[in-house]
């Protein structure tokens, strides 16, 4: 299951979309989840798939790569839909003990478990197309302005993008780990719910202890090589807007303009 | 001047308890005094707990010594002006390669520490270029470090450290976590880089087989030197290192124990061709 997890696994490629400004991609995925919100019906709908269609086909990830992801959440989504289902009132549709399904329900329970897949899906192409380093070098120069007000984006960012790269190591040491506890007996599995998460003690435990140690060494390597802080810190690779870049913010806009006339007009 | 100089160093570490009390002190060293030139490859033996970590990070002062005194590039290690210069003129290499590397991608990594000076752009890429090149990582540039050997991520380890040109390299038990082919890999690329770039280097280790080219070794005991001198003249002194729980290398132990047994053997023998060459001219 840990494996399922695909955010912040980039995936090498030599596509437009890889080649984007990271702050374009922000901007597109901030738009693109505003946009799922926005329609309303089923013309909307072909608009956001479409567009996500598009998305995909120039990202150049394969589609199976990207359905991953949604693995993770199944649950979520299986509830979403079944409380949609069942819990929205108005006309009635099917009828059988104490449980009812309305026309409303209907709908709001496919729309919703399709916004939700949207989601996952959209926002995996940018986890997929960007590297981390590159994300959070967007996140920190299209939030640069914040640090005005005292919130440091810098450091921040620094956060961010440590942890993505320390995710897989984690990983393996869990696997590392239940692997040791299994081999003296341990059992993760069998159980009810409170004695499976009783069972996760002897695994939290060594995680955190070997995390803080981890992140003790950390702080001394980078300290050993003149990490101040993000003052008169230069960059390897400064982001610069191209055309492409332009180009790019010009259909974000055109997109969500089209949403918003769908959803007002029709 | 010498590249370092410490005098009469002591370092204490001071435990306490909830109000501040003092409850112990472990004196991780005690009167250190050593001298390292420009260029040179000085290796520092100890067992665990000899205190040659804890001497390792007063290089780059991430310690601060309780007394005495080290100068680092004719530079008090107690004023704190020159804090950032030392750092970049001693680099440093750690144990775990995992938790030194910052970034996901290998050239990004290396990049790490020339950003912290405010390197500009162009000059980062020369450098990360010239330092991946200088431990034969080039090919791995866009790799991420996660699906690399242990020995080639001490080596992008190492190009991390030389992309800020410092004049010298402190390696903590860089050998320690990887195998032995890993192992000969790192050395190999350090020695290297002091022969070709005159980088000086302190190799910090309790594998006695790396420290025999080197061209001085430091003995570490309970935090006190307690041998220095070249490799020959270290090991030819088999029983005294026996003494600080020190393994002498496999040949010079075999040629060691002929000796001992009467053959007309000289001592500090370090190399299996040495030795053959002894054997030879005795039959």
């Amino acid at each position: 299951m840990l494996r399922d997890i695909t955010i912040g696994q980039y995936y090498p490629s030599d596509s437009v979309i890889h080649r984007l400004d990271p702050r374009v991609k922000l901007m597109g995925t901030l738009v693109y989840i505003l946009s799922l919100f926005f329609f309303q019906n089923g013309f909307g709908l072909a608009a956001v798939t479409l567009g996500l269609i598009l998305l995909i086909k120039l990202s150049k990830v394969p589609f199976r790569y990207m359905t991953k992801g949604l693995k993770a959440i199944g649950v979520i989504l299986a509830m979403t839909g079944l409380f949609n289902l069942f819990l929205t009132p108005g006309e009635p549709l099917v009828k059988f003990w104490i449980f009812k399904i309305t026309q409303e329900g209907l709908k709001n329970a496919g729309f919703m478990v399709i916004r939700l897949t949207y989601l996952i899906l959209g926002s995996s192409v940018l986890t997929l197309t960007t590297t981390p380093n590159q994300l959070t070098d967007g996140m920190e120069k299209s939030l640069k302005p914040l640090n005005k007000i005292g919130i440091p984006v810098h450091e921040i960012a620094m956060i961010m993008s440590i942890a993505l790269r320390f995710i897989p190591i984690l990983i393996e040491e869990t696997d590392k780990i239940m692997k040791a506890q299994l081999a003296r007996g341990a059992d993760f599995e069998s159980g009810n719910f409170i004695k499976r998460v009783k069972a996760m003690v002897p695994l939290l435990v060594p995680l955190f202890v070997s995390a803080f140690r981890r992140a003790n060494d950390l702080a001394m390597a980078m300290e050993a090589r003149c990490y101040h802080g993000g003052e008169g810190r230069t960059k390897m690779k400064p982001l610069k807007y191209q055309k492409k870049d332009g180009i790019g913010y010009l259909l974000i806009a055109g997109y969500f303009v089209l949403v918003l006339l769908l959803r007002i007009l029709l | 001047m010498n590249f370092i100089e410490a005098r009469k160093l002591v370092h204490e570490y001071i435990r306490r308890d909830e109000e501040d009390n003092v409850e112990g002190i472990t004196t991780a060293l005690d009167g250190v005094s050593l001298d390292v030139r420009q260029g040179e490859f000085v290796a520092i033996l100890g067992h665990n707990g000899s205190g040659k970590s804890t001497l390792a990070k007063h290089f780059n002062v991430l310690l601060q010594a309780s007394g005495g005194t080290l100068w680092v590039d004719g530079k008090d290690t107690q004023d704190g002006n020159y804090l950032w210069d030392i750092r970049q003129n001693a680099g440093m290499v750690f144990q775990n390669p995992d938790n030194q590397i910052i970034a996901s991608v290998v050239e990004e990594d290396v990049a790490f520490g020339p950003e912290n000076i405010g390197v500009p752009a162009d000059e980062i890429w020369r450098r990360v270029e010239k330092s991946l090149q200088s431990v034969g990582m080039l090919s791995y540039r866009e790799h991420s470090p996660n699906k690399l050997s242990g020995g080639q991520k001490q080596r992008v380890a190492i190009a991390g450290v030389m992309a800020m040109e410092p004049k010298c390299i402190v390696l903590d038990e860089p050998t320690a976590m990887l195998d032995p082919d890993g192992r000969r890999e790192v050395l190999k690329a350090v020695e290297m880089l002091n022969r070709e770039k005159h980088v000086t280097v302190i190799w910090i280790t309790h594998y006695m087989e790396e420290v025999v080219g080197a061209d001085k070794v430091y003995v570490m005991d309970h935090g006190k030197v307690v041998m220095q001198g070249s490799p020959r003249e270290i090991f030819s002194q088999v029983d005294t290192l026996k003494s600080y729980r020190l393994d002498v290398p496999q040949i010079t132990l075999l040629a060691h124990e002929l000796r001992k047994a009467g053959m007309e053997i000289p001592a500090g023998i370090l190399t299996r061709q040495e030795l053959v060459e002894v054997l030879c001219r005795l039959y």
